[in-house]
């Protein structure tokens, strides 16, 4: 890492590749999670690694989550939560 | 309990409870239990976490709470309808892990429209992506799951999967990186992509 004139914190490619999947789930503190901003608003590729990693994520939850579930479950549960306490 | 907080908690858990279904019921059939073994294993959980309700020490932790108790209702399950319990091997402290998907479709030096990264995702199918996190070890599985379906955070898995954050953070890497792998894997099989995809005036 080097720092530049106002004294912040640089950092190169690899540390931003190191830090990406923590970026992306939100788990940098506000520090770590400004130079990485920094970083990739100057380096394209980083840039475009993290917008794919980034989509591939968004494309697994689209794909993979889902807020239905059957009827007859869902009735279940309910009777079930309701007759809790009683 | 007084009564009147009885009945103020029984409500708030009905509610959280009701909210979190369709996460509960999707991480029961990823942990390997299927059908109506799924149903009710979301049933027995959400059962025992009423019970041990006076255990969750404060409520923002209820999600990785309640999971870890869905994770141990399935499991019992899993052992009960597999005579012989499945070993799974972890990764040693090895550098697997490391398989990405960006590295093997970028092209740095293309022009600016094209972007075979891009084109990549969007010729995916929900299947390949189902299947590919399905062909994961069940312990990077469900670490992935959580995080990147359910949107849990590292704390939350951690304890959801009574680990280390550290060893979430292993996991998911591993679980991401063996992911993309699969990915590729099925795009090469589908024709997609060629096993090599370098510039494409490779010598044949
Ligand atoms: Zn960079």
């Amino acid at each position: 890492m080097t720092r530049n004139r106002r004294g912040r914190e640089q950092i190169d490619c690899e540390e931003a590749v190191r830090r990406l999947a923590e970026y992306l789930d939100r788990e940098l503190s506000q520090a770590s999670r400004a130079e990485m901003e920094v970083h990739l608003q100057r380096c394209r590729d980083c840039f475009s690694r993290a917008e794919f990693e980034r989509r591939l994520k968004a494309r697994i939850r689209e794909n993979l989550h889902t807020d239905q579930v059957p009827q007859a479950f869902h009735e279940r549960m309910k009777t079930l939560v309701e007759g809790l306490g009683e | 309990m007084v009564e009147s907080e009885m009945d103020r908690s029984a409500e708030w858990f009905q509610e959280e409870v009701m909210e979190l279904l369709p996460d509960l019921l999707g991480a029961a059939r990823s942990m390997g239990t299927t059908g109506a073994d799924s149903e009710d294993a979301v049933a027995e959980a959400v059962a025992l976490a009423w019970e041990r309700l006076d255990d969750l020490r404060e409520k923002v932790r209820f999600r990785g709470w309640i999971f870890r108790i869905l994770r141990n209702c399935c499991l019992g399950r899993i052992r009960k309808a597999r005579s012989r319990p499945e070993t799974v091997s972890l990764d040693k402290e090895g550098n697997e892990g490391s398989f990405s998907l960006f590295e093997r479709l970028h092209q740095p030096f293309l022009l600016w429209w094209s972007n075979p990264e891009m084109t990549f995702l969007d010729a995916l199918l929900e299947d390949d992506i189902r299947q590919a996190l399905e062909s994961l070890p069940e312990e990077y599985r469900t670490v992935v799951l959580l995080a990147d379906v359910h949107e849990f955070r590292y704390a939350e898995i951690a304890e959801a999967l009574d680990i280390p954050i550290g060893t979430v953070r292993s996991r998911l890497a591993r679980g991401r990186s063996r992911m993309q792998e699969a990915l590729w894997r099925h795009a090469v099989d589908r024709g997609l992509r060629k096993p090599r995809s370098t510039s494409g005036n490779n010598p044949t």
